[in-house]
């Protein structure tokens, strides 16, 4: 902590100030910007003090990871290439952690399934590595729209996955996810998702911290494991390795260790309610009919929300903004009230409807709908037809609905 | 990092495990002219390791890690294997992760230590079997070396899967019967020193860890010329003695046998222009070193 305190105030060679992050992010005059969600990643990288990004193409990320081409060029970034496929990527994130960097980079679909060995690894490794996961769909046959399935199969990972709902969110997410991720009793890795197309290729207006102020450095020394780096002693690791040992120590150390990967993204919950203030948002929380979403189905679900005031119909809404760590008390709390509670999602599978169905009491209150997937839109019609359904109450019929 | 690094406070010292004390007192960090011949007289970088009685691997081991021309600023990067049950055990500190990805793992490595420490020395080097290095990991392999990340790779090729019980390789020999390959292997050995040289490595040789004097020559060649030009290369066979149906003390006969000139591990070695202009600097500075030294030595002698 005291070789991070020293650097406050300095300068990077890129004349940029090393400020507090609490300042910079909650202090410091912001400026409106029309972006794209692609070009808010890079100013987002800007700012962030980042050692080495490791870039790959697919859509919809690919702009971004080659907009922090342009910022390496530039300078802000100290090293960046493009790996050979997403799993390679994500190992070679993995050596530059390993190696004491603060490490970025940025996948989407298909690229997060054929890497997805690393992350468990990440997280067992405890590297603290910022991951971007536009969503796309990793169906056959092939699609390239937006769809959010591959966030289920990050949930089992240890690492932390927080869903982002607009430009804005991702801007303010990915610094202070680091904040969050390099925390000595966090270290972990994160995966930052958005709904790909939606956030990544629309523009909208951003509120940037001054370009001339960075995050601190990541001091690798704040690691709950060796950086390895060989500045500190090499002792052996352990008297017998436990790879494939048949053994009661063994299996209590692989055992104590997942347990402790755990522990680690509860511990998350704390920083991350005081970095996010809290890990969901709420409106109109005295309504009976409740929306819980993530992503940009939260978006959809709040002009549901108005759609159906003017109809009559008060509705409230719960903005997951972390999936892991899991807000399980805050929705419960959220919904005690609540007699219907919607899940409106971008996948086929509803895997947020799940998780939210083993979260609160009475879960034949959630219905797990309404889906769309493979790149379809969420009109806030299909969301206003669904409750209106459940209620009982008279709705149009959606073309393309059979009904 | 020289031996200050692991120094041990002494209010601590009569805890330390016996073996931490024996790096500290005897360890050959920092020591110009290390090599295989401190085997025996000083604390040795592997302690006891869980290999087969007898198994190659282990002398290979022990050499190369006498022989790491800078171990006090070397990482190691390993792979899913018998070389990663003995990692573990290892006195320079050592990643293991997945099965295959190890020049992934050292391109980003390699990459954050030269970000992190600009103008310094840090040395990796990459050591893992041949299916890690041929079959899974080939892609990893290659792309590395076409990017010239500048690393050494070694693989142990034992011409097998020895970890999970005597499997067919890429680099085993065709015809070769083994678990699945019950009709004898089908194609030939993947000629991986050839296709490393085409790959972009400045320094490939091919052989076996019979002779430790020649392994200790090999590491300090391409541990230097990846540090300074671009990627290296090292395939050391080291049978697999349990699954070729050897005895314990049959491993070295096993080599011998094995690197006859008309043999798939007679010594072979790819220098590249630059490497070999690098070779001959160190090699014109060491002499220069010798001399004044020995110059030093006799003056001494004379007062």
């Amino acid at each position: 902590m005291a070789e991070i305190k020293s650097v406050i105030g300095t300068q990077n060679k890129k004349g940029q100030t090393y400020t507090d992050t609490w300042k910079m992010m909650n202090e410091a005059p912001r400026t409106p910007s029309f972006f794209t969600g692609s070009e808010v990643i890079k100013e987002a990288l800007r700012r962030a003090s980042c050692d080495v990004m490791i870039a790959y193409p697919i859509t919809p990320q690919s702009e971004a990871a080659a907009l922090i081409g342009e910022l390496f060029a530039e300078g802000y970034i100290g090293d960046y290439f493009r790996g050979e496929s997403e799993f390679a990527v994500m190992s070679q994130c993995a050596g530059s952690a390993f190696g004491g960097a603060r490490v970025f980079t940025t996948t989407a679909g298909p690229g997060t399934m054929r890497a997805m060995e690393n992350f468990p690894m990440w997280a067992g490794a405890r590297l603290p590595i910022q991951m971007i996961v536009t969503c796309r769909g990793i169906n056959s046959p092939l699609s390239i729209q937006p769809d959010t399935l591959e966030i289920a199969y990050l949930l089992n990972t240890g690492m932390l996955v927080w869903h982002a709902e607009t430009a804005q969110d991702f801007f303010d997410w990915i610094l202070k996810g680091y904040m969050v991720s390099e925390e000595p009793d966090v270290h972990l890795p994160l995966a930052l998702c958005c709904d790909g197309f939606f956030v990544t290729h629309t523009k909208d207006v951003v509120n940037l911290t001054p370009a001339d102020m960075c995050l601190p450095p990541y001091d690798p020394y704040r690691s709950p494991v060796p950086c390895m780096d060989m500045e500190c002693p090499p002792v052996r690791m352990m008297r017998d390795p436990f790879v494939m040992k048949s053994n009661y120590i063994s299996y209590a150390t692989h055992a104590s260790w997942q347990q402790e990967i755990w522990a680690a993204v509860e511990r998350s919950r704390k920083h991350s309610i005081h970095w996010l203030n809290g890990l969901i948002d709420t409106e109109n929380m005295d309504a009976d009919i409740v929306i819980v979403a993530s992503g940009t189905a939260v978006s959809q679900g709040r002009e549901a929300i108005r759609l159906l005031e003017d109809e009559g119909v008060r509705c409230g809404l719960v903005k997951v903004k972390t999936l892991r760590p899991w807000p399980e008390e805050e929705i419960r709390e959220a919904t005690k009230n609540a007699k219907h509670i919607f899940v409106p999602e971008f996948n086929v599978t509803g895997w947020l409807a799940k998780e939210i169905r083993a979260t609160v009491p009475n879960h034949q209150r959630v219905h797990a709908g309404p889906h769309v997937c493979g790149g379809m839109t969420m009109p806030p019609e299909i969301i206003v037809s669904e409750i209106k359904t459940a209620l009982g109450m008279k709705t149009f019929s959606l073309a393309g609905r059979g009904s | 990092m020289s031996k200050e690094r692991i120094q041990i406070s002494e209010a601590l010292y009569d805890i330390m495990p016996s073996d931490y004390q024996d790096l500290v007192k005897s360890a050959t960090y920092g020591k110009e002219d290390r090599g295989w011949k401190d085997i025996g007289t000083s604390k040795e970088l592997i302690e006891q390791h869980s290999l087969c009685a007898g198994c190659p691997e282990s002398m290979a081991f022990r050499y190369i890690l006498a022989s790491l021309p800078n171990p006090e600023d070397t990482v190691m990067v390993g792979s899913t294997g018998c070389t990663s049950l003995v990692f573990p055990m290892v006195a320079v500190h050592n990643i293991h992760s997945l099965f295959g990805n190890q020049n992934a793992i050292a391109s980003g490595l390699k990459r954050a230590l030269s970000v992190r420490f600009p103008g310094r020395v840090k040395d990796v080097v990459v050591l893992a079997g041949d299916g890690a290095t041929v079959d899974i990991g080939l892609d990893m392999t290659l792309q590395a070396w076409f990017r010239q990340e500048k690393f050494t790779t070694i693989c142990f090729d034992n011409e097998l899967y020895a970890n999970t019980g005597g499997q067919e390789s890429g680099l085993m020999q065709k015809g070769f019967v083994a678990k699945m390959a019950p009709v004898g292997k089908l194609f030939d050995k993947v000629r991986l020193p050839e296709i490393a040289r085409e790959s972009g490595c400045h320094y490939v040789v091919n052989c076996t860890v019979s002779k430790p004097s020649l392994v200790e020559k090999v590491i300090r060649n391409a541990v230097h010329i990846a540090r300074e030009i671009g990627p290296t290369y090292l395939q050391l066979y080291t049978p697999c003695i349990l699954e070729i149906g050897k005895n314990s003390m049959e491993g070295l006969q096993e080599m011998r046998d094995s690197e006859k000139p008309t043999e798939r591990f007679a010594y072979k070695e790819y220098v590249s222009e630059p490497a070999k202009q690098l070779l001959a600097e160190l090699a014109a500075k060491d002499k220069e070193r010798k001399a004044a030294a020995k110059q030093l030595a006799a003056q001494a002698q004379a007062n």
